[in-house]
């Protein structure tokens, strides 16, 4: 019997407000522990939250380029359960009147465009951080309090790759925003997973499990891809699905049992009463929608449009708002995209993935300046593409011009005819039998040949030329 | 006969100037100090003399360090309560001061930080003389769920004081320091105000900050006053009220000077008398002084009409809902992890942390505690929330409008207090029912935010029995106009109980 | 809607507090007088009656999003049972 996958998706981002939910502490990452902390977020008694009005606009945001309708009312509940990272042991949460409702994020599938839906949207604090030694837990609670948005959506999603492709895109679309760094190994993104199968063509659905504690979008991919195979053995041998919450195992590659239903925890919530509702205007919806900047799909279409690149390297350059804004700026300077979006899928992407570099930080350590300058280089004549390629990684952090370094290299490209032809003579006459060779018509040797002046010349021989010299030189000793 | 050399009558106006302080009002305490007559430490002194002396038989301050007072006195801001004598109820935090709500499990509390009522008060130059005792975390209505054990009413010390804030009303009652602050989330103010025979005010919910008071019930729970005259309680209102951008509940609306509104014209207000608030259970007695106390104002020229409350009947049920509700999840942080108890024995290893939780919270809570802890996490657990507290919150609903309604008709609402005078201690300690019952009087204007005002209108078999006036939200410059220009026609606010 | 042993004792868990048998049946009966007093409620029908959680009708309040100074450490650890190097401790969570 086949299955279906059905997914759905928790996933919680951290906002980058500057201070935190409902207290004046900082939100930095990788303090000392308890350094940001107050007696409101370590909820000391009698101390009361208020909101941070800059929660409620990042929430917005998020929200409205989710596609969701944004709450007219909302209301902030509390929900309960005792754990040592939660000081009031509850959680200033968001229960049935949540900030915002009803949207979507599209992907693309191998087969189609798959709109996957987005339930709900709400807000939240976060808890504190457990650490656990040989003989006891101790408590970090700077992370408390930070403000949380949960995004959960609707059963959408059929397979984990499809997953990962949801995770990819709204991480690029908050990241447009930039209300939050969405780093999932820093936590400021997390993502936990509901996951059942069905036989094909069944109408009810099957029995889910919640999958936890996935530290990247690859983890999540690889937990649901062991979850769904651990379900179709069950179903497959006749057993049944036991609803469950399970722990990814990242060395072990498979899912743990955390809890059964039976301990299910019951959360009473109820509304919080430290705080008021909140109402959003229809004209504040209207002027966050406008403030709106350019998304995904927006700057996709307009890659193609006005740049006329390919789908997919307009798919590509537009999936991180950072390097598609160092697109734009190095294709104002340099009239042919397309080799810019080359050379960003090439080279500078593999560059900034070997030394771990953020494309937010490509601006600071490769001025799209020096880009335009070291294209230019190569189209003047100046150095061959292949020379251009060597130049890169130099002009990575440095403050030196591509000019400079092609001077203080010496690395101009040699187009001067009487030297080249010195060159082609000494490697014809080293190589006699290859070109016999050629000349009885194996092409290869020729390309032979061509390197060995490219060795001689250590790569500046402008290459267009030598072929030329090359022909002309073999042509006329026949 | 020989006069006295003028050294002896400087000594005699010494003792003449230390034996009154602690019978003066914090008014006439602020015009001696003006006049230049006494200084805050003079002050210190004769109330750390006076609570030194008489504390034990009535076990009302539960923190009281008379060198750290005498230090406080010195350093005392000159505003205008510059030097007058203050006690807390031990459910508000004082920087670096015991704040324990009378219960175990905070044991060792010392808040590093205050309330904001606080932060105004010294402020204004209030000398913090202390905590008072009071019913642990507010739970009760006759101070005797204490960690600390009961105190005891100064007018007869087998009886109790009323609760939650019996300690406050005592200490005003009992002439320990002419203003006490308290809270009241069903009526813990108003009741322990009328068996001690004091003035005890409840604001509008949002008047006062509460910012700094440990929560029982966060959506009815509100901090006021407590002094001997309605002329007292305005001159500490002035100085508590108003904004505080850190308790999001905290109302914007401008605070008027109450002081100098009191003696403001009163004719032709209308005052409604709701027929529920006077039912056949009601103490005869108690009856007699209210309806006593009614008539008197009637003479000074209100009009006092007939009102219904229809919903009266219903306010215990709403509040023995909403209140432990709130008050299980407000109470769930306490659980040996930051702060307070952890249970002995279960340090950190060798137990698990369920056990931890389970055995911190079993010794720490008293009897009430946990019964309103597990009420009310029955009442909001999965599968009873619609039948319990939605239930209650739509009954509020009703209350809250049986209000509108009344004061559509009339200016403010006169009822007496409590149905009775002071009980017994003990006499319902083991009846929770008969306890809740008592605040049948006062809970309403929690459910409704409603101010409600507090003063002595009489004596029944030597205790004391209160009038209490409820006002439309805000108008707490009307009620402690009224009750000022009661207070200028009776003395009943005068006494003192023969033992302090 | 009376409230059984069973129930009491499993609300007890919920609420982590230990509750020895002697207690527990008293409580129950206490709970018990108690629920059926607030039975009271079922006289009258709300169904269309709006809930009210909060009294005041107060709307949209905020604080800007500003940093203010965080405890000193050895303040936010002061009240700890039991800290270790900055920490709060509790019992090992397997």
């Amino acid at each position: 019997m086949s299955y279906e996958t059905i997914i759905g998706l928790e996933v919680h981002v951290q906002l980058k407000t500057a201070s935190k939910a409902f207290c004046g502490c900082g939100t930095e990452f990788g303090l000392a522990p308890n350094t940001q902390v107050c007696p409101v977020c370590l909820g000391f008694p009698g101390t009361l939250p208020v909101l941070n009005r800059q929660f409620l606009n990042y929430g917005l945001r998020v929200a409205l380029a989710l596609n969701c309708q944004p709450a007219a009312f909302l209301k902030f509940d509390r929900k309960h359960y005792f754990y040592p990272d939660l000081p009031k042991n509850y959680q200033i949460s968001q229960y049935d009147q949540p900030l915002a409702a009803n949207g979507w994020i599209d992907i693309d599938t191998p087969q189609e465009r798959k709109r996957i839906r987005i339930k709900r949207v709400h807000m939240e604090e976060d808890a504190g951080k457990l650490i656990h030694t040989a003989a006891a837990t101790l408590v970090d609670y700077n992370r408390c309090g930070m403000p949380l948005l949960e995004i959960v959506s609707e059963p959408d999603i059929a397979s984990a790759q499809q997953a990962y492709d949801y995770l990819v895109k709204l991480k690029a679309i908050i990241a447009y925003l930039d209300v939050s760094d969405c780093d999932m190994e820093k936590g400021s993104l997390r993502c936990d997973a509901n996951i059942s199968l069905r036989p094909c063509g069944q109408q009810r659905l099957g029995v889910k499990t919640e999958v936890k504690n996935m530290n990247s979008f690859k983890g999540v991919r690889d937990a649901l891809n062991y979850e769904a195979g651990r379900q179709e053995d069950i179903l497959g041998a006749g057993g049944a699905i036991e609803q469950q919450t399970r722990l990814w195992n990242e060395t072990q590659q498979k899912t743990i049992l955390m809890r059964s239903k039976e301990e299910a925890h019951d959360y009473r919530y109820f509304p919080e009463p430290d705080l008021v509702p909140f109402t959003i205007a229809p004209q504040t919806i209207a002027a966050a929608q406008a403030t709106l900047p350019e998304l995904p799909e927006a700057k996709k279409e307009r890659l193609m449009n006005q740049f006329g690149l390919p789908a997919y390297d307009a798919d590509v350059i537009s999936s991180d708002k950072h390097l598609a804004l160092f697109f734009e700026e190095t294709a104002k300077g340099y009239p042919v995209p397309k080799t810019v979006s080359n050379w960003l899928m090439g080279d500078i992407m593999s560059y900034c993935n070997e030394h771990r570099l953020d494309f937010a930080q490509l601006p600071e350590v490769l001025p799209a300046r020096n880009l335009i300058d070291l294209l230019q280089r190569i189209d003047q004549g100046t150095i061959s593409g292949k020379i251009a390629k060597t130049i890169l990684p130099e002009l990575f952090g440095s403050d030196k011009t591509v000019d400079r370094i092609i001077a203080e290299k010496n690395l101009c490209q040699i187009s001067d005819t009487a030297e080249l032809n010195e060159v082609i003579r000494t490697v014809l006459r080293e190589n006699a039998g290859v070109v016999t060779e050629f000349k009885s018509g194996k092409e290869k040797s020729f390309m032979f040949l061509v390197g060995q002046i490219m060795k001689k010349t250590r790569g500046k021989a402008n290459p267009q030329l030598i072929t030329t010299l090359l022909r002309e030189r073999i042509n006329s000793e026949t | 006969m020989r006069r006295p050399a003028i050294t002896d009558s400087f000594k005699y106006l010494k003792l003449f100037k230390h034996m009154p302080i602690t019978d003066c009002s914090a008014y006439e305490i602020r015009q001696k100090i003006t006049a230049g007559e006494l200084s805050a430490p003079e002050i210190a002194a004769a109330y750390i003399r006076k609570i030194t002396a008489a504390n034990q038989r009535f076990n009302i301050f539960v923190h009281f360090e008379p060198e750290e007072i005498m230090n406080r006195a010195r350093r005392a801001s000159h505003g205008p309560l510059h030097g007058i004598p203050l006690a807390v109820k031990d459910n508000l935090c004082v920087r670096g001061e015991p704040t324990t709500c009378a219960s175990r499990i905070l044991s060792g509390f010392r808040p590093p930080y205050n309330s904001t009522v606080i932060d105004r008060l010294e402020q204004a130059g209030a000398l913090l003389l202390g905590k008072t005792n009071m019913d642990e975390f507010a739970f009760g209505s006759s101070c005797e769920t204490s960690c600390y054990g009961p105190t005891a009413n100064p007018w007869d010390r087998r009886c109790a004081p009323g609760g939650s804030s019996g300690g406050s009303a005592a200490a005003v009652a009992a002439r320990f320091c002419p203003l006490a602050l308290g809270s009241d989330t069903g009526g813990s103010i108003r009741q322990p105000a009328s068996f001690c025979g004091v003035t005890g005010f409840k604001p509008t919910y949002g008047r006062i900050s509460r910012y700094g008071l440990i929560a029982f019930a966060s959506s009815l729970d509100q901090i006021g006053p407590f002094a001997r005259d309605v002329r007292d309680t305005a001159l500490l209102m002035n100085a508590m009220c108003g904004y505080d951008p850190a308790d999001s509940t905290c109302a914007q609306q401008p605070v008027p000077d109450y002081l100098s509104g009191l003696d403001k014209d009163i004719r032709g207000l209308r005052i409604g008398i709701p027929r529920e608030y006077f039912p056949p259970q009601l103490d005869p007695e108690v009856n007699a002084l209210v309806r006593a106390a009614l008539a008197v104002l009637e003479q000074q020229g209100v009009e006092l009409i007939d009102i219904r409350l229809p919903h009266t009947e219903y306010a215990v049920a709403v509040y023995y809902i909403i209140a432990p509700s709130e008050a299980s999840s407000n109470l769930a942080r306490f659980d040996g992890v930051q702060y307070g108890l952890r249970a002995a024995a279960h340090g950190v290893s060798g137990q698990s942390l369920l056990d931890m939780y389970e055995q911190t919270r079993a010794q720490g809570f008293g009897c009430e505690a946990k019964r309103r802890i597990i009420l009310g996490t029955y009442a909001l657990s999965s599968g009873y929330y619609d039948a319990y507290y939605l239930k209650a919150l739509k009954v509020r609903s009703l209350i809250s409008r049986d209000f509108e309604q009344a004061f559509a008709h009339c200016d403010c609402i006169a009822t007496p207090t409590s149905p009775t005078t002071a009980f017994r201690l003990g006499e319902r300690l083991n009846d929770p029912l008969a306890m809740y019952l008592s605040d049948v009087f006062t809970i309403s204007a929690n459910l409704a935010g409603l101010p409600a005002l507090s003063l002595p209108c009489g004596f029944s078999r030597a205790l004391p029995a209160g009038l209490q006036l409820l006002g439309k939200p805000f108008a707490e410059e009307l009620l402690l106009r009224i009750g000022h220009h009661y207070q200028q026609q009776t003395s009943w606010h005068t006494q003192s109980p023969p033992e302090a | 809607m009376p409230i059984s042993r069973a129930t009491v004792e499993h609300i007890a868990r919920l609420s982590r507090i230990a509750l020895p048998d002697a207690e527990a049946a008293l409580l129950t009966g206490q709970l018990d007088t108690i629920l059926r007093y607030i039975e009271k409620l079922d006289q009258l029908d709300t169904a269309s009656i709006p809930a009210m959680s909060h009294v005041l009708g107060l709307t949209n309040v905020f604080r800007e999003d500003m940093r203010r100074p965080s405890l000193a450490p050895e303040d936010s650890l002061a009240n700890a049972p039991a800290g270790d190097n900055g920490q709060f401790q509790v019992p090992k969570i397997i």
